[in-house]
């Protein structure tokens, strides 16, 4: 399967340390909050690279076996955790998880498509902050759209968008999926 | 730039000598946490390689600047980088693991017993870095295998060097642990497989059903190798008495601890047939039998002579596992408070059983990690 990425490393063929020295210097080339693949076929790159990321502070979204080829999908890490939130209509994780099957919800999940994959809320639909611009019109203005990300940070600025496009019952779901204990559909 | 590398061997020699060693683990913490080379003078540092890309100045002050540094990771990769970092900052005694905690696992290394009657022998291979044991008779051109480990090449060479051949392969049980290496050998030297039946009946493969009362000969000189059935570990576990001496007990009797019960995930079943065996079977037995397990756990099973090995009598005064007198107390010993089960312990049966067929690569990942046969 394909999963959305900014940059794809092939570290193919490669034995341990390479696939994380070459991981390392490549999250340079990408911005913060941009996901990369890295493709690789030491077995042991897998449980290398998520203690690596742990340490780094970056993050590790999860790992597709296909044909022999192992298929890693890291988040680099971004200042997002420090903004302040403006967004003043702001519900938390068990607020939503009450009503997130009502017919008026509309649960709106705007992390990577990466992320969205490998475990989101059953209900939610995905579209990551990047293409929120060019597609606010496909969503229903009549619901109750709450936003969720990993933190709070992005679905923030998404609920600060959609306010400025007109959209009126729009609510930022804290902190979201970093702390969700509900039910979720993973990959 | 050349790092020196320290061989698997040259590790093994310091593990058996009680040689001091400074080891800079740099595989991930779960890893070193998980798994490790253990010896007794051994002192460790446990550093990812990844938290060490940019330079090793930062554990500089915390490596000793007289002793020997041996860098270990998972295959050798890794821990050739590191060296050649350290080599740069000015230390001068470091070495790469060749081969790394992979080439560990595998590193058997035979250890003569003893002599048998009529010029035969009894050697047993000590797979250091797993805790398995593995063991050849030999007498008069034949030898026989028993609970080989998957490193088939060390038994047949072995063989080749004695000039003798292998004539019968036998596992004690269904290993759970480690993957067998008794059909491949078996295949390669037209020997026998032996296996117990009762822990054979989803395996794919011919094999030579070994029961209760069971002789083989091995040689002319009738080195005789009687099955004990005794069950406990598996439902099939069945011991060896080798030439009236020996006592090959499998996953049933260790020298300081005893097999659990629950791999075959028949723990509740399984309790009292391993009671029956340990406090029964075992003791209508000469207490001046060696016990020759088929594994060890710590370092301080090993004897002085790197064998691992004790008089049956000694372990039923010095063993806890056999000193237990309450049933209750005794089930709940080895049903409750078990180790974690062996890594992919599913997979390794699967694979014995012959119903999958991983590749090396695969194998080699399914066994990583320490053995975990036993209860203490």
């Amino acid at each position: 399967m394909e999963l959305k990425t900014d940059l794809t490393l092939d570290a193919k063929g490669l034995a341990c340390p390479m696939p994380i020295v070459k991981t390392k210097k490549t999250m340079k080339d990408i911005e913060a909050g941009q996901v990369l693949e890295i493709q690789a076929t030491d077995k042991g790159s897998k449980a290398d690279l998520e203690a690596w990321a742990k340490s780094a502070g970056h993050q590790y979204l999860g790992t597709i076996e296909e044909n022999d080829v192992l298929k890693h999908y890291v988040r680099k890490a971004g200042s997002e955790e420090n903004d302040e939130k403006k967004h003043p209509d702001v519900v938390n994780n068990e607020d939503l998880d009450a009503i997130r099957k009502n017919t008026a919800t509309l649960l709106l999940d705007v992390r990577e498509s990466a992320e969205y994959a490998f475990e989101h809320i059953p209900e939610a639909v995905s579209m990551p902050l990047g293409e929120l611009d060019e597609r606010a019109d496909e969503l229903d203005r009549t619901k109750n759209i709450y936003i969720v990300c990993r933190t709070g940070n992005r679905s923030d600025l998404a609920a600060q968008k959609l306010t400025e496009k007109g959209f009126e019952n729009v609510y930022n779901v804290v902190p979201g999926m970093s702390n969700w204990s509900g039910e979720t559909t993973k990959l | 730039m050349t790092v020196k590398n320290m061989t698997i061997k040259e590790v093994t020699n310091k593990v058996l000598n009680n040689e001091e060693l400074f080891l800079l683990d740099v595989r991930t913490e779960d890893a070193h946490q998980d798994w490790k080379i253990e010896g007794e003078n051994f002192s460790y540092l446990n550093v990812p390689y990844f938290d060490l890309l940019d330079g090793v100045e930062e554990i500089a002050d915390q490596l000793p600047k007289e002793k020997e540094i041996a860098v270990v990771c998972a295959k050798g990769g890794s821990s050739q980088m590191v060296a050649e970092m350290l080599v740069e900052e000015g230390f001068e005694n470091v070495y790469s693991v060749e081969g790394g905690m992979k080439a560990w696992s595998e590193h058997l290394e035979p250890v003569k017993v003893n002599d048998l009657k009529d010029g035969g022998a009894l050697y047993q291979f000590v797979r250091i870095g797993k805790g398995c044991l593995s063991y050849m008779v030999v007498s008069n051109g034949e030898a026989a295998v028993i609970d080989s480990t998957r490193m088939t090449d060390v038994y047949v060479e072995f063989a080749k060097e004695l000039g003798v051949k292998i004539t019968n392969v036998f596992d004690t049980h269904l290993h759970a642990d480690h993957i067998s290496g008794g059909r491949k050998i078996a295949e390669q030297t037209g020997a026998v497989y032996w296996l117990p039946p009762e822990d054979a009946g989803e395996v794919t493969f011919d094999y030579k059903p070994l029961r209760d009362g069971d002789h083989v000969t091995v040689g002319s000189t009738n080195i005789d190798i009687h099955a004990l059935y005794s069950p406990g570990h598996t439902k099939g576990s069945t011991s060896f008495i080798v030439d009236d001496q020996y006592l090959m007990t499998g996953d049933i009797l260790f020298i300081d601890s005893i097999g659990r019960p629950d791999l075959a995930g028949k723990a509740d079943d399984w309790v009292m047939d391993l009671r029956e065996t340990l406090y029964t079977r075992y003791k209508e037995l000469s207490d001046e039998l060696i016990v020759l397990p088929a594994h060890f756990m710590i370092m301080d099973e090993l004897n002085e002579d790197g064998t691992v090995a004790a008089k049956l009598g000694t372990l039923f005064e010095k063993n806890h596992g056999l000193n237990i007198d309450d049933q209750d107390e005794f089930r709940k010993m080895v049903t409750e408070n078990l180790p974690p089960q062996p890594n992919a312990y599913q997979e390794i049966r699967e694979t014995n059983m012959g119903k999958i067929s991983p590749d090396n690569e695969d194998q080699r990942e399914m066994e990583i990690g320490p053995n975990r046969c036993a209860v203490r």
